[in-house]
């Protein structure tokens, strides 16, 4: 076993630590656009995370886990919009929402596997985005500004960049350290074994779908969390928050950053929005470097970053 | 003594195939109950009707004096009903020691606990470790279950239904792929494993086989030919003509 030494234990504290330090290398001089990327990256590895918890550890290949996102988004917003700006009314409903919508999903997919698990999540994320576009109230196709960020009690306040920045900062931890002693509870253990081999799970007494249903709600939570912190971040929620593309850049970052590892999505998030953010920078064609780069860690880097820190040894 | 499992008319078929044909059984506490037959004639159809895998066309299978038939995995595993698969069918990317513990866990209540480290729960650990030594794993199992040889997959899956801590065992073809050394080691497992527990055994290995048997039925396309005494089917003509004789030509 790696020591509290290894190369991983290592990059893990030094990313976590650089991130809590961000925002006072801005303050020193550090370009403001930074905080504003970073808040991006830590919101979407807090969506990364979630679909970790049922794709890495339980085995369950969501292809619409974006749908959370702009479910937790347009609770925001559409609040918002009709003039109720309290956080304590718009992120609980985001929550339950979330929680709602992963419910039934989860009750209707579940009960398939593979191909038809991944076709059928996927088809309610994309009936879920047709419902939001069509809705004329809340703009429809084109989305709805957010005039108003959630409002707490004081000091909190959200448009302070600083402050939002280490809201989600802190929520991603937490949301980092729920996963890990999810993962490694009686709970995990049953989630774990049923993605090893499902049918040995329940010939050896776990009714395991009610097990996989509520891990699946969780995932959902947490991810509509995440959504009702995008749509604060960007002022603005749309359908496209939940277009199944962005299923699959979440996917990415799970698989880049290393699928069953709790710290994993969180290397996935911060590589493929940084190589986005250089690679469109050099090319409006950046897609063309991004794919073969991800075919190669598929190919040559099964457990993704994760996967090759820890194989780094020391001499 | 009052039979444990009871198994009355029992029919499955799949298309034109009928893999159990009215097929009754009844096997009382403490007993081995081989069941043996050709190729094909239905011995693991049995096998996962009674664990609950396949659903009966017909018939009533009754376990400890509760009819089982319609009751799903789960719940005839609550009941004491360990099945081990014939094709090894393990958790390979978990450590051996956490293979064992989950089948710990499976009769330790609801899994609803989402917040304490299992791997550091003594009450899930000590029985896994406790099942791990009687099979002689104990040195294996930190390795990822991945690692171990045939033979070992097939001690671990002992070990994980003894860990359930079964009335009784239904083992599918235990025997199968191992060496000589191996088999003679998991003869001797279940000849103690015997003294306290009631076990259904599907094996080709004839030798195993009337060596730990109180009672043998022979299955031939999914019926009943013949059910008695290891000696008295060794003499029974028919099960010669339609089994041992067609196994004794085959291994000259």
């Amino acid at each position: 076993m790696s020591g509290w030494l290894s190369a991983r234990a290592v990059t893990v504290v030094v990313l976590l630590a650089a991130l809590a330090l961000l925002p006072v290398y801005v303050e020193l001089g550090g370009s403001r656009f930074l905080l504003t990327l970073f808040t991006r990256i830590i919101i979407l590895a807090m969506a990364a995370v979630s679909l970790n918890l049922i794709l890495g550890f339980g085995g369950m290949m969501s292809f619409g886990h974006a749908v959370y996102l702009g479910i937790g988004g347009y609770a925001v917003g559409m609040l918002a919009h009709e003039g109720i700006y309290s956080g304590f009314v718009q992120w609980p409903v985001a929550l339950a929402a979330s929680a709602l919508f992963a419910l039934v999903i989860g009750a209707l997919s579940l009960r398939t596997r593979g191909v038809y698990f991944i076709m059928l999540t996927l088809a309610f994320a994309q009936m879920a985005y047709y419902v939001v576009a069509g809705l004329a109230r809340y703009g429809g196709d084109d989305g709805l500004t957010i005039y108003k960020r959630s409002q707490f009690f004081e000091p909190i306040n959200l448009s302070n960049k600083t402050q939002f920045y280490y809201i989600c900062l802190a929520l991603l931890y937490a949301s980092i350290y729920l996963v890990w002693r999810i993962v490694n509870s009686r709970f995990g253990m049953v989630i774990q074994g049923s993605r090893s081999n499902d049918t040995r799970m329940r010939a050896i007494g776990f009714p395991t779908f009610r097990y996989k249903l509520t891990c699946f709600v969780i995932a959902g939570v947490l991810c509509g969390l995440a959504g009702a912190l995008l749509a604060n971040h960007t002022d603005f929620v749309s359908p496209a928050m939940m277009y199944w593309t962005r299923s699959g850049d979440l996917i990415i970052m799970v698989v880049l950053g290393g699928m069953g590892s709790v710290v994993g999505p969180v290397f996935g998030a911060i590589a493929l929005l940084v190589l986005e953010e250089t690679l469109s920078g050099i090319t409006e064609y950046w897609q063309i470097i991004l794919g073969p780069l991800l075919l190669l860690v598929v190919l040559f880097a099964r457990g993704g970053i994760d996967g090759l820190l820890r194989k780094v040894r020391y001499a | 003594m009052p039979d444990l499992l009871q198994v009355e008319n029992l029919a499955k078929r799949f298309g034109g195939i009928v893999a159990t044909d009215d097929l009754s059984i009844a096997i009382p506490e403490g007993q081995l109950h081989a069941v043996i037959g050709p190729n094909g004639a239905g011995k693991t159809t049995l096998i996962a009707q009674l664990s609950g895998q396949l659903t009966p066309d017909s018939g009533h299978i009754q376990f400890a004096g509760s009819d089982i038939t319609a009751l799903p995995m789960p719940a005839r595993s609550a009941l004491g009903l360990a099945r081990s698969f014939q094709i090894t069918s393990l958790f390979l990317d978990l450590s051996v020691l956490d293979n064992v513990a989950l089948a710990v866990q499976a009769h330790a209540g609801h899994s609803f606990h989402f917040w304490r480290d299992a791997r550091g729960q003594v009450e899930l650990r000590d029985p896994a470790r406790a099942a791990l030594a009687r099979v002689g794993l104990t040195a294996r199992e930190n390795l990822p279950a991945s690692a171990l040889s045939h033979g070992e997959h097939r001690q671990l899956e002992l070990a994980m239904a003894l860990a359930s801590k079964p009335r009784m065992l239904l083992l599918d073809e235990p025997m199968a792929g191992l060496g000589p050394e191996e088999s003679a080691r998991m003869v001797a497992m279940l000849r103690e494993l015997k003294k306290e527990l009631t076990i259904l055994l599907v094996e080709h290995d004839m030798e195993a086989v009337f060596a730990l048997a109180d009672r043998i039925t022979v299955l031939v396309y999914g019926r009943v030919i013949a059910s008695g005494k290891p000696e008295e089917i060794r003499n029974n003509a028919q099960v010669r003509d339609a089994y041992l004789g067609e196994q004794e030509a085959v291994h000259g």
